[in-house]
Protein backbone atom coordinates (compact mmCIF):
# COMPACT_ATOMS: atom_id res chain seq x y z
CA UNK A 1 0.00 0.00 0.00
CA UNK A 2 2.66 2.70 1.25
CA UNK A 3 4.76 1.56 -2.08
CA UNK A 4 2.03 1.89 -4.36
CA UNK A 5 0.88 5.88 -2.96
CA UNK A 6 4.71 6.60 -3.03
CA UNK A 7 4.42 5.95 -6.68
CA UNK A 8 1.12 7.80 -7.60
CA UNK A 9 2.92 10.63 -5.45
CA UNK A 10 5.63 10.69 -7.78
CA UNK A 11 3.42 10.43 -10.76
CA UNK A 12 -0.01 9.93 -11.03
CA UNK A 13 -0.34 9.08 -14.47
CA UNK A 14 0.80 5.39 -14.63
CA UNK A 15 -1.29 3.22 -15.84
CA UNK A 16 -2.99 0.33 -13.69
CA UNK A 17 -0.86 -2.24 -15.85
CA UNK A 18 2.56 -0.32 -15.55
CA UNK A 19 1.76 -0.14 -11.59
CA UNK A 20 0.87 -4.04 -11.34
CA UNK A 21 4.19 -4.98 -13.15
CA UNK A 22 6.09 -2.61 -10.81
CA UNK A 23 4.54 -3.70 -7.74
CA UNK A 24 4.20 -7.87 -8.66
CA UNK A 25 0.37 -7.69 -8.39
CA UNK A 26 -2.78 -8.22 -10.55
CA UNK A 27 -4.32 -5.17 -12.27
CA UNK A 28 -7.62 -6.16 -10.01
CA UNK A 29 -5.64 -5.66 -6.97
CA UNK A 30 -3.99 -2.23 -7.99
CA UNK A 31 -7.55 -0.68 -8.98
CA UNK A 32 -9.30 -2.17 -5.84
CA UNK A 33 -6.62 -1.01 -4.00
CA UNK A 34 -6.94 2.28 -5.40
CA UNK A 35 -10.52 2.93 -5.37
CA UNK A 36 -10.47 2.30 -2.08
CA UNK A 37 -7.93 4.71 -1.37
CA UNK A 38 -10.05 7.46 -3.54
CA UNK A 39 -12.79 6.54 -0.86
CA UNK A 40 -11.12 7.15 2.39
CA UNK A 41 -10.30 10.51 1.43
CA UNK A 42 -6.27 8.81 1.47
CA UNK A 43 -5.25 9.93 -2.61
CA UNK A 44 -7.32 13.07 -1.89
CA UNK A 45 -6.15 14.91 -5.56
CA UNK A 46 -4.29 13.99 -9.05
CA UNK A 47 -2.93 17.18 -9.55
CA UNK A 48 -0.14 18.56 -11.41
CA UNK A 49 2.53 20.45 -10.61
CA UNK A 50 3.21 23.20 -13.72
CA UNK A 51 5.51 26.12 -14.25
CA UNK A 52 3.72 29.00 -14.82
CA UNK A 53 6.14 31.29 -15.39
CA UNK A 54 7.34 28.67 -18.66
CA UNK A 55 3.80 28.84 -19.29
CA UNK A 56 3.74 32.84 -19.69
CA UNK A 57 1.03 33.03 -16.61
CA UNK A 58 3.04 35.09 -14.55
CA UNK A 59 1.22 34.89 -10.84
CA UNK A 60 2.27 36.34 -7.52
CA UNK A 61 2.88 34.48 -4.80
CA UNK A 62 2.59 35.52 -0.82
CA UNK A 63 3.38 34.03 2.30
CA UNK A 64 1.89 35.39 5.29
CA UNK A 65 2.52 34.69 9.04
CA UNK A 66 -1.01 35.57 10.47
CA UNK A 67 -1.39 36.28 14.42
CA UNK A 68 -4.91 34.92 15.81
CA UNK A 69 -6.66 34.89 18.90
CA UNK A 70 -7.30 31.02 19.93
CA UNK A 71 -11.32 30.95 20.43
CA UNK A 72 -12.50 28.97 22.97
CA UNK A 73 -13.86 25.38 21.99
CA UNK A 74 -12.50 25.77 18.12
CA UNK A 75 -9.23 26.79 19.02
CA UNK A 76 -7.54 28.23 15.81
CA UNK A 77 -9.75 25.54 13.49
CA UNK A 78 -12.57 27.69 12.88
CA UNK A 79 -10.33 31.02 11.79
CA UNK A 80 -8.84 28.59 9.90
CA UNK A 81 -11.16 27.34 8.14
CA UNK A 82 -12.74 31.19 7.25
CA UNK A 83 -9.44 31.94 5.98
CA UNK A 84 -8.69 28.73 3.71
CA UNK A 85 -12.29 28.77 2.54
CA UNK A 86 -10.97 32.00 0.51
CA UNK A 87 -10.13 30.22 -3.47
CA UNK A 88 -7.04 32.69 -3.54
CA UNK A 89 -5.47 30.39 -0.37
CA UNK A 90 -3.12 28.12 -1.81
CA UNK A 91 -2.28 26.51 1.83
CA UNK A 92 -3.10 27.55 5.60
CA UNK A 93 -0.44 25.54 8.11
CA UNK A 94 -1.11 26.14 11.95
CA UNK A 95 2.06 26.43 13.15
CA UNK A 96 4.88 26.53 16.30
CA UNK A 97 6.70 29.56 17.42
CA UNK A 98 6.28 33.02 16.70
CA UNK A 99 3.20 33.29 14.63
CA UNK A 100 0.03 30.68 14.15
CA UNK A 101 -1.06 30.75 10.82
CA UNK A 102 0.68 29.88 7.65
CA UNK A 103 -1.11 31.29 4.98
CA UNK A 104 0.27 31.13 0.84
CA UNK A 105 -1.96 33.22 -0.95
CA UNK A 106 -1.98 33.25 -5.18
CA UNK A 107 -2.91 36.25 -7.23
CA UNK A 108 -2.78 37.77 -10.95
CA UNK A 109 -1.06 40.83 -9.18
CA UNK A 110 0.87 42.13 -6.84
CA UNK A 111 -2.38 44.90 -5.84
CA UNK A 112 -4.78 41.90 -6.14
CA UNK A 113 -2.55 40.22 -2.63
CA UNK A 114 -2.15 43.02 -1.14
CA UNK A 115 -5.80 44.37 -1.56
CA UNK A 116 -7.09 40.43 -0.47
CA UNK A 117 -4.75 40.53 2.54
CA UNK A 118 -5.71 43.97 3.59
CA UNK A 119 -9.32 43.85 3.05
CA UNK A 120 -10.43 40.50 3.71
CA UNK A 121 -7.50 38.78 5.67
CA UNK A 122 -6.50 41.21 8.19
CA UNK A 123 -10.42 42.15 9.29
CA UNK A 124 -11.49 38.43 9.80
CA UNK A 125 -12.41 39.19 13.93
CA UNK A 126 -9.42 37.28 15.97
CA UNK A 127 -6.69 38.16 13.46
CA UNK A 128 -4.58 40.40 15.31
CA UNK A 129 -1.68 40.45 12.88
CA UNK A 130 -0.34 39.71 9.40
CA UNK A 131 3.05 39.72 7.96
CA UNK A 132 3.67 39.54 4.32
CA UNK A 133 6.43 38.19 1.92
CA UNK A 134 6.40 37.78 -1.70
CA UNK A 135 7.98 34.75 -3.65
CA UNK A 136 10.41 35.97 -5.78
CA UNK A 137 11.39 32.50 -7.37
CA UNK A 138 10.61 29.14 -6.95
CA UNK A 139 13.95 26.90 -6.95
CA UNK A 140 12.19 23.75 -5.59
CA UNK A 141 8.77 23.01 -5.51
CA UNK A 142 7.09 19.48 -3.63
CA UNK A 143 10.58 17.55 -4.20
CA UNK A 144 10.66 18.57 -7.96
CA UNK A 145 13.69 20.81 -8.78
CA UNK A 146 12.11 23.41 -11.09
CA UNK A 147 15.39 24.07 -13.52
CA UNK A 148 17.38 20.30 -12.78
CA UNK A 149 20.48 20.51 -14.61
CA UNK A 150 21.72 17.47 -13.80
CA UNK A 151 20.67 15.21 -17.23
CA UNK A 152 22.28 11.31 -17.96
CA UNK A 153 25.61 11.99 -18.66
CA UNK A 154 26.54 8.02 -19.23
CA UNK A 155 28.12 6.69 -22.22
CA UNK A 156 25.17 5.09 -24.46
CA UNK A 157 26.74 1.38 -23.68
CA UNK A 158 29.09 0.14 -20.88
CA UNK A 159 29.84 -3.26 -20.10
CA UNK B 1 56.21 1.63 -42.30
CA UNK B 2 56.77 -0.16 -39.31
CA UNK B 3 54.01 -2.51 -38.25
CA UNK B 4 53.66 -0.92 -34.33
CA UNK B 5 51.43 -3.93 -34.01
CA UNK B 6 53.82 -6.28 -33.50
CA UNK B 7 56.15 -4.64 -31.19
CA UNK B 8 52.94 -4.78 -28.88
CA UNK B 9 53.84 -7.51 -26.03
CA UNK B 10 52.50 -10.78 -27.21
CA UNK B 11 50.32 -10.94 -23.63
CA UNK B 12 48.95 -7.25 -24.89
CA UNK B 13 47.91 -8.63 -28.21
CA UNK B 14 46.19 -12.08 -26.50
CA UNK B 15 43.13 -9.62 -25.10
CA UNK B 16 40.43 -9.63 -27.03
CA UNK B 17 39.12 -7.01 -28.33
CA UNK B 18 35.96 -5.17 -27.02
CA UNK B 19 32.45 -6.83 -28.08
CA UNK B 20 30.41 -4.08 -28.07
CA UNK B 21 32.73 -1.37 -29.32
CA UNK B 22 31.17 -1.36 -32.83
CA UNK B 23 27.71 -1.19 -31.42
CA UNK B 24 28.38 1.42 -29.22
CA UNK B 25 30.15 3.39 -32.41
CA UNK B 26 27.07 2.84 -33.90
CA UNK B 27 24.59 4.09 -31.03
CA UNK B 28 26.24 7.13 -30.02
CA UNK B 29 25.73 8.37 -33.16
CA UNK B 30 22.03 8.08 -33.05
CA UNK B 31 20.10 10.67 -31.61
CA UNK B 32 16.53 8.96 -30.31
CA UNK B 33 18.19 5.90 -28.91
CA UNK B 34 17.02 4.46 -26.24
CA UNK B 35 19.50 2.64 -24.19
CA UNK B 36 18.98 -0.80 -21.97
CA UNK B 37 22.94 -1.31 -22.67
CA UNK B 38 24.06 0.64 -19.83
CA UNK B 39 25.82 -1.15 -17.00
CA UNK B 40 25.90 1.77 -14.33
CA UNK B 41 23.32 3.45 -12.32
CA UNK B 42 20.98 5.56 -14.15
CA UNK B 43 21.21 7.70 -10.60
CA UNK B 44 23.35 10.61 -9.89
CA UNK B 45 25.31 9.68 -6.57
CA UNK B 46 23.47 11.23 -3.74
CA UNK B 47 24.08 15.03 -3.14
CA UNK B 48 25.00 14.10 0.73
CA UNK B 49 28.04 12.13 -0.81
CA UNK B 50 28.93 14.89 -2.85
CA UNK B 51 27.98 17.55 -0.52
CA UNK B 52 30.99 15.64 1.77
CA UNK B 53 33.27 15.54 -1.37
CA UNK B 54 32.73 19.26 -1.89
CA UNK B 55 33.19 20.47 1.73
CA UNK B 56 36.37 17.71 2.04
CA UNK B 57 38.32 19.89 -0.71
CA UNK B 58 37.35 23.24 0.68
CA UNK B 59 39.57 21.95 4.11
CA UNK B 60 42.19 20.85 1.74
CA UNK B 61 42.13 17.62 1.37
CA UNK B 62 43.73 17.27 -1.50
CA UNK B 63 47.04 15.20 -0.86
CA UNK B 64 47.75 11.80 -1.08
CA UNK B 65 46.07 9.22 1.91
CA UNK B 66 47.78 5.98 3.15
CA UNK B 67 48.39 2.84 0.13
CA UNK B 68 45.48 1.39 1.28
CA UNK B 69 43.49 4.08 2.24
CA UNK B 70 42.18 6.46 4.83
CA UNK B 71 41.95 4.63 7.92
CA UNK B 72 38.47 5.51 8.87
CA UNK B 73 37.24 4.50 5.82
CA UNK B 74 38.73 1.12 6.45
CA UNK B 75 36.79 1.46 9.58
CA UNK B 76 33.68 1.97 8.42
CA UNK B 77 34.13 -0.98 5.73
CA UNK B 78 35.12 -3.28 8.51
CA UNK B 79 32.03 -2.08 10.93
CA UNK B 80 29.73 -2.53 7.33
CA UNK B 81 30.96 -6.27 7.39
CA UNK B 82 30.59 -6.91 10.82
CA UNK B 83 27.10 -5.05 10.79
CA UNK B 84 25.98 -7.08 7.58
CA UNK B 85 27.36 -9.96 7.43
CA UNK B 86 28.42 -10.57 11.32
CA UNK B 87 32.36 -10.98 9.96
CA UNK B 88 35.26 -8.98 11.17
CA UNK B 89 37.97 -7.81 9.19
CA UNK B 90 40.89 -5.89 10.29
CA UNK B 91 41.14 -1.86 9.08
CA UNK B 92 44.93 -2.17 9.77
CA UNK B 93 45.49 -5.38 7.37
CA UNK B 94 42.91 -7.18 6.31
CA UNK B 95 41.37 -4.33 4.06
CA UNK B 96 42.60 -2.77 0.88
CA UNK B 97 40.83 0.29 -0.88
CA UNK B 98 41.51 0.52 -4.59
CA UNK B 99 40.63 2.53 -7.78
CA UNK B 100 37.46 0.25 -8.18
CA UNK B 101 36.74 -3.52 -8.33
CA UNK B 102 38.54 -3.43 -10.91
CA UNK B 103 41.83 -2.67 -9.76
CA UNK B 104 41.07 -4.80 -7.03
CA UNK B 105 40.67 -7.88 -9.48
CA UNK B 106 44.42 -6.72 -10.92
CA UNK B 107 46.18 -6.95 -7.89
CA UNK B 108 44.27 -9.64 -6.76
CA UNK B 109 45.49 -12.18 -9.92
CA UNK B 110 48.86 -10.13 -10.02
CA UNK B 111 49.40 -11.11 -6.73
CA UNK B 112 48.79 -14.92 -6.70
CA UNK B 113 49.52 -15.61 -10.12
CA UNK B 114 52.48 -17.11 -11.77
CA UNK B 115 52.85 -18.09 -15.81
CA UNK B 116 51.07 -21.56 -16.14
CA UNK B 117 48.58 -21.01 -13.25
CA UNK B 118 44.71 -21.46 -14.08
CA UNK B 119 41.87 -19.59 -13.06
CA UNK B 120 38.32 -21.36 -13.07
CA UNK B 121 35.75 -18.48 -14.23
CA UNK B 122 32.02 -19.50 -14.75
CA UNK B 123 30.69 -17.85 -17.83
CA UNK B 124 28.60 -15.57 -18.58
CA UNK B 125 30.85 -13.10 -16.75
CA UNK B 126 31.71 -9.26 -16.09
CA UNK B 127 34.46 -8.68 -19.44
CA UNK B 128 37.02 -7.86 -17.73
CA UNK B 129 38.03 -11.37 -15.52
CA UNK B 130 39.53 -12.99 -18.34
CA UNK B 131 41.76 -10.21 -19.30
CA UNK B 132 42.65 -9.32 -15.89
CA UNK B 133 43.67 -12.99 -15.58
CA UNK B 134 45.36 -12.86 -19.36
CA UNK B 135 47.42 -9.59 -18.07
CA UNK B 136 48.42 -11.13 -15.10
CA UNK B 137 50.46 -13.77 -16.73
CA UNK B 138 47.58 -16.81 -15.99
CA UNK B 139 45.60 -18.71 -18.01
CA UNK B 140 41.66 -17.95 -17.75
CA UNK B 141 39.32 -21.32 -17.81
CA UNK B 142 36.18 -20.33 -18.91
CA UNK B 143 33.17 -22.54 -17.05
CA UNK B 144 30.18 -22.27 -19.40
CA UNK B 145 27.08 -22.18 -17.76
CA UNK B 146 23.25 -22.11 -19.07
CA UNK B 147 19.97 -21.19 -18.82
CA UNK B 148 18.40 -24.94 -17.53
CA UNK B 149 20.09 -23.78 -14.38
CA UNK B 150 19.76 -19.90 -14.46
CA UNK B 151 23.57 -19.71 -15.16
CA UNK B 152 24.28 -20.74 -11.73
CA UNK B 153 27.81 -22.49 -11.54
CA UNK B 154 27.56 -25.90 -9.60
CA UNK B 155 30.53 -27.94 -8.13
CA UNK B 156 30.01 -30.99 -10.98
CA UNK B 157 30.70 -28.28 -13.79
CA UNK B 158 33.58 -27.01 -12.13
CA UNK B 159 35.12 -30.81 -11.73
CA UNK B 160 35.12 -30.61 -15.36
CA UNK B 161 37.83 -27.61 -15.89
CA UNK B 162 39.90 -28.31 -12.84
CA UNK B 163 43.60 -29.58 -13.23
CA UNK B 164 46.41 -29.50 -10.98
CA UNK B 165 47.07 -25.83 -12.25
CA UNK B 166 43.89 -25.05 -11.14
CA UNK B 167 44.55 -22.07 -8.42
CA UNK B 168 41.51 -19.69 -8.29
CA UNK B 169 37.98 -19.80 -8.91
CA UNK B 170 36.76 -16.27 -9.52
CA UNK B 171 32.81 -15.76 -8.92
CA UNK B 172 30.68 -12.78 -9.55
CA UNK B 173 27.08 -13.32 -7.76
CA UNK B 174 24.19 -11.46 -8.02
CA UNK B 175 26.24 -11.55 -11.68
CA UNK B 176 26.70 -9.37 -14.32
CA UNK B 177 25.39 -9.67 -17.43
CA UNK B 178 22.93 -12.59 -15.76
CA UNK B 179 21.43 -11.05 -12.61
CA UNK B 180 21.45 -14.80 -11.15
CA UNK B 181 22.06 -15.05 -7.38
CA UNK B 182 22.78 -18.46 -5.87
CA UNK B 183 21.46 -19.23 -2.72
CA UNK B 184 23.77 -20.40 0.33
CA UNK B 185 23.21 -24.14 -0.28
CA UNK B 186 24.56 -23.63 -4.02
CA UNK B 187 27.74 -21.85 -2.54
CA UNK B 188 28.33 -24.13 0.08
CA UNK B 189 28.73 -26.58 -2.79
CA UNK B 190 31.28 -24.52 -4.33
CA UNK B 191 33.40 -23.90 -1.02
CA UNK B 192 33.14 -27.50 -0.92
CA UNK B 193 34.65 -27.68 -4.17
CA UNK B 194 37.15 -25.06 -3.30
CA UNK B 195 38.20 -26.57 -0.59
CA UNK B 196 38.61 -30.01 -2.10
CA UNK B 197 40.97 -28.59 -4.57
CA UNK B 198 42.74 -25.80 -2.17
CA UNK B 199 41.88 -23.15 -4.71
CA UNK B 200 42.09 -19.53 -3.53
CA UNK B 201 38.08 -18.42 -4.07
CA UNK B 202 37.98 -14.62 -5.86
CA UNK B 203 34.16 -13.09 -4.83
CA UNK B 204 33.48 -10.19 -6.54
CA UNK B 205 29.96 -8.69 -5.05
CA UNK B 206 29.85 -5.43 -5.75
CA UNK B 207 26.18 -6.14 -7.33
CA UNK B 208 25.64 -7.24 -3.32
CA UNK B 209 23.43 -4.53 -2.16
CA UNK B 210 20.93 -4.99 -5.18
CA UNK B 211 19.37 -8.58 -4.19
CA UNK B 212 15.73 -8.68 -4.70
CA UNK B 213 13.06 -10.67 -3.47
CA UNK B 214 13.52 -10.97 0.24
CA UNK B 215 16.39 -13.07 -0.45
CA UNK B 216 19.82 -11.86 1.23
CA UNK B 217 23.24 -11.34 0.22
CA UNK B 218 25.60 -13.91 1.50
CA UNK B 219 29.14 -12.50 1.28
CA UNK B 220 31.26 -15.86 0.48
CA UNK B 221 33.95 -15.61 2.99
CA UNK B 222 30.97 -16.23 5.68
CA UNK B 223 30.26 -19.68 4.59
CA UNK B 224 32.65 -22.11 7.20
CA UNK B 225 36.39 -22.12 6.71
CA UNK B 226 36.09 -19.75 3.62
CA UNK B 227 37.44 -16.74 5.10
CA UNK B 228 41.33 -17.53 4.68
CA UNK B 229 40.98 -18.62 1.48
CA UNK B 230 38.66 -15.77 0.17
CA UNK B 231 39.35 -12.23 -1.65
CA UNK B 232 36.28 -10.12 -1.24
CA UNK B 233 35.64 -7.46 -3.54
CA UNK B 234 32.97 -5.08 -2.82
CA UNK B 235 32.54 -1.12 -4.06
CA UNK B 236 31.06 1.71 -4.29
CA UNK B 237 29.76 2.30 -7.59
CA UNK B 238 26.19 0.22 -8.03
CA UNK B 239 24.84 0.18 -4.31
CA UNK B 240 25.75 4.06 -3.88
CA UNK B 241 25.98 5.16 -7.53
CA UNK B 242 29.42 6.23 -7.71
CA UNK B 243 30.81 4.22 -10.93
CA UNK B 244 32.76 7.59 -11.70
CA UNK B 245 34.15 8.20 -8.72
CA UNK B 246 36.43 4.89 -8.86
CA UNK B 247 36.34 3.55 -5.66
CA UNK B 248 36.22 -0.41 -4.45
CA UNK B 249 38.30 -2.25 -1.99
CA UNK B 250 39.46 -5.80 -1.19
CA UNK B 251 38.96 -8.19 2.35
CA UNK B 252 41.31 -10.82 2.51
CA UNK B 253 43.61 -12.30 4.91
CA UNK B 254 46.84 -10.22 5.97
CA UNK B 255 49.01 -11.74 3.49
CA UNK B 256 47.07 -11.23 0.31
CA UNK B 257 46.57 -7.74 1.33
CA UNK B 258 50.05 -6.80 2.08
CA UNK B 259 50.84 -8.65 -1.42
CA UNK B 260 47.65 -6.54 -3.24
CA UNK B 261 49.42 -3.67 -1.37
CA UNK B 262 53.30 -3.97 -2.47
CA UNK B 263 51.47 -3.72 -6.27
CA UNK B 264 49.03 -0.97 -5.46
CA UNK B 265 52.17 1.16 -3.97
CA UNK B 266 53.93 1.26 -6.96
CA UNK B 267 51.33 1.58 -9.77
CA UNK B 268 48.23 3.27 -8.23
CA UNK B 269 50.09 4.50 -4.78
CA UNK B 270 46.03 5.52 -3.79
CA UNK B 271 42.72 5.85 -3.95
CA UNK B 272 42.35 9.58 -4.87
CA UNK B 273 41.42 10.79 -1.79
CA UNK B 274 38.28 13.16 -2.50
CA UNK B 275 36.36 9.52 -3.61
CA UNK B 276 37.30 8.19 0.24
CA UNK B 277 36.14 11.09 1.76
CA UNK B 278 33.09 10.54 0.03
CA UNK B 279 32.84 6.88 0.41
CA UNK B 280 33.07 7.39 4.10
CA UNK B 281 29.64 9.56 4.09
CA UNK B 282 28.20 6.69 2.06
CA UNK B 283 28.95 4.10 4.54
CA UNK B 284 28.05 6.41 7.44
CA UNK B 285 25.05 8.14 5.99
CA UNK B 286 24.28 6.32 2.56
CA UNK B 287 21.53 3.37 4.00
CA UNK B 288 18.44 5.46 3.66
CA UNK B 289 18.62 6.58 -0.44
CA UNK B 290 20.44 3.03 -0.74
CA UNK B 291 18.18 0.97 -0.06
CA UNK B 292 15.24 3.36 -1.90
CA UNK B 293 17.49 2.82 -5.28
CA UNK B 294 16.97 -1.35 -4.38
CA UNK B 295 13.27 -0.62 -4.47
CA UNK B 296 13.33 1.68 -7.37
CA UNK B 297 15.57 -1.22 -9.00
CA UNK B 298 13.03 -3.92 -8.14
CA UNK B 299 9.93 -2.43 -9.58
CA UNK B 300 12.01 -2.04 -12.81
CA UNK B 301 12.81 -5.52 -12.24
CA UNK B 302 9.26 -6.44 -12.09
CA UNK B 303 8.35 -4.75 -15.09
CA UNK B 304 10.93 -5.52 -17.40
CA UNK B 305 10.72 -9.65 -16.35
CA UNK B 306 6.94 -9.06 -16.71
CA UNK B 307 7.77 -7.71 -20.69
CA UNK B 308 9.81 -9.56 -21.73
CA UNK B 309 7.69 -12.34 -20.89
CA UNK B 310 4.50 -11.15 -22.18
CA UNK B 311 6.60 -10.88 -25.85
CA UNK B 312 7.38 -14.97 -24.98
CA UNK B 313 11.21 -14.52 -25.20
CA UNK B 314 12.38 -17.61 -22.69
CA UNK B 315 14.02 -15.56 -19.71
CA UNK B 316 14.35 -16.58 -15.97
CA UNK B 317 13.44 -13.98 -13.04
CA UNK B 318 16.44 -12.25 -12.41
CA UNK B 319 17.26 -12.01 -8.63
CA UNK B 320 20.02 -10.01 -8.35
CA UNK B 321 22.43 -6.80 -10.30
CA UNK B 322 19.58 -4.52 -12.39
CA UNK B 323 20.33 -6.97 -15.74
CA UNK B 324 18.02 -9.26 -17.63
CA UNK B 325 19.44 -11.88 -19.54
CA UNK B 326 16.40 -13.04 -22.33
CA UNK B 327 17.32 -15.88 -24.87
CA UNK B 328 16.90 -14.58 -28.34
CA UNK B 329 18.16 -17.25 -30.13
CA UNK B 330 14.39 -18.56 -30.98
CA UNK B 331 14.38 -15.47 -33.41
CA UNK B 332 17.12 -17.20 -35.70
CA UNK B 333 19.81 -15.04 -35.26
CA UNK B 334 22.60 -14.56 -33.34
CA UNK B 335 23.38 -12.47 -30.45
CA UNK B 336 25.32 -9.98 -32.46
CA UNK B 337 23.01 -9.66 -35.14
CA UNK B 338 19.91 -9.70 -33.25
CA UNK B 339 21.56 -6.57 -31.55
CA UNK B 340 23.00 -4.95 -34.77
CA UNK B 341 18.98 -4.87 -36.43
CA UNK B 342 17.47 -4.03 -33.17
CA UNK B 343 19.86 -0.89 -33.11
CA UNK B 344 19.76 -0.33 -36.78
CA UNK B 345 15.54 -0.13 -36.75
CA UNK B 346 14.25 0.40 -33.53
CA UNK B 347 17.16 2.51 -32.27
CA UNK B 348 17.27 0.36 -29.09
CA UNK B 349 20.84 -0.71 -27.47
CA UNK B 350 21.36 -3.34 -25.59
CA UNK B 351 24.51 -5.51 -25.39
CA UNK B 352 25.23 -9.07 -26.83
CA UNK B 353 25.16 -12.01 -24.91
CA UNK B 354 28.33 -13.32 -26.08
CA UNK B 355 30.12 -10.24 -25.33
CA UNK B 356 30.64 -12.05 -21.91
CA UNK B 357 31.67 -15.36 -23.18
CA UNK B 358 30.98 -17.87 -25.33
CA UNK B 359 28.08 -19.44 -23.40
CA UNK B 360 25.94 -16.13 -23.24
CA UNK B 361 25.87 -16.57 -27.45
CA UNK B 362 21.99 -16.54 -28.22
CA UNK B 363 20.90 -14.26 -25.29
CA UNK B 364 20.79 -10.69 -24.77
CA UNK B 365 21.71 -8.01 -21.76
CA UNK B 366 19.16 -6.18 -20.86
CA UNK B 367 20.35 -3.38 -17.96
CA UNK B 368 16.94 -2.15 -16.44
CA UNK B 369 19.11 0.66 -14.70
CA UNK B 370 17.27 3.34 -16.51
CA UNK B 371 13.78 5.24 -15.83
CA UNK B 372 10.44 3.45 -15.90
CA UNK B 373 9.51 5.03 -18.95
CA UNK B 374 12.34 4.55 -20.88
CA UNK B 375 12.32 1.08 -20.28
CA UNK B 376 8.51 1.00 -21.19
CA UNK B 377 9.04 2.57 -23.91
CA UNK B 378 12.04 0.12 -24.78
CA UNK B 379 9.85 -2.65 -24.27
CA UNK B 380 7.52 -1.34 -27.17
CA UNK B 381 9.82 -0.99 -29.52
CA UNK B 382 11.79 -4.77 -28.91
CA UNK B 383 7.78 -6.25 -29.33
CA UNK B 384 7.58 -4.50 -32.68
CA UNK B 385 11.21 -5.60 -33.57
CA UNK B 386 10.43 -8.85 -32.94
CA UNK B 387 7.02 -8.68 -35.01
CA UNK B 388 8.49 -7.89 -38.01
CA UNK B 389 11.76 -10.09 -37.66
Amino acid sequence: MKELLELLEHDARRSIKELAAMLNKSEYEIEEAMKRLEQDKIIMNYNTLIDWEKAGEHTVTSVIEVNVAPQREVGFDAIAERIYRFDEVKSVYLMSGSFDLLVIIEGQSLNKVADFVARRLSTIEGVTSTRSHFMLKAYKKDGTIMDDKENDRRLVMTP
Amino acid sequence: MKDWQKTLSQTVNQVPPSGIRRFFDVAAKMEDVITLGIGEPDFVTPWHIRESCVYGLEKGYTSYSSNKGMLPLRQEISNLYKREYKIEYDPETEIIVTVGVSEAVDLAMRAVLDPGDEVLIPEPCYVSYKSCVILAGGTAVPVPTGIDNEFRVTAADLEKYVTPKTKVLLIGYPNNPTGTVLTKTEMEGLAAFAKKHDLIVMSDEIYGDLTYGGLEHICFSTLPDMKDRTIVFNGFSKAYAMTGWRLGYALANPVFIEAMNKIHQYTMLCAPITAQLAGIEALQNGEVNMKKMVQEYDRRRHLIYEGFCRMGLETFEPKGAFYIFPKISSTGLSSEEFVEQLLQREHVAVIPGNAFGASGEGFIRCSYATSIDKIAAALKRIENFLQHI
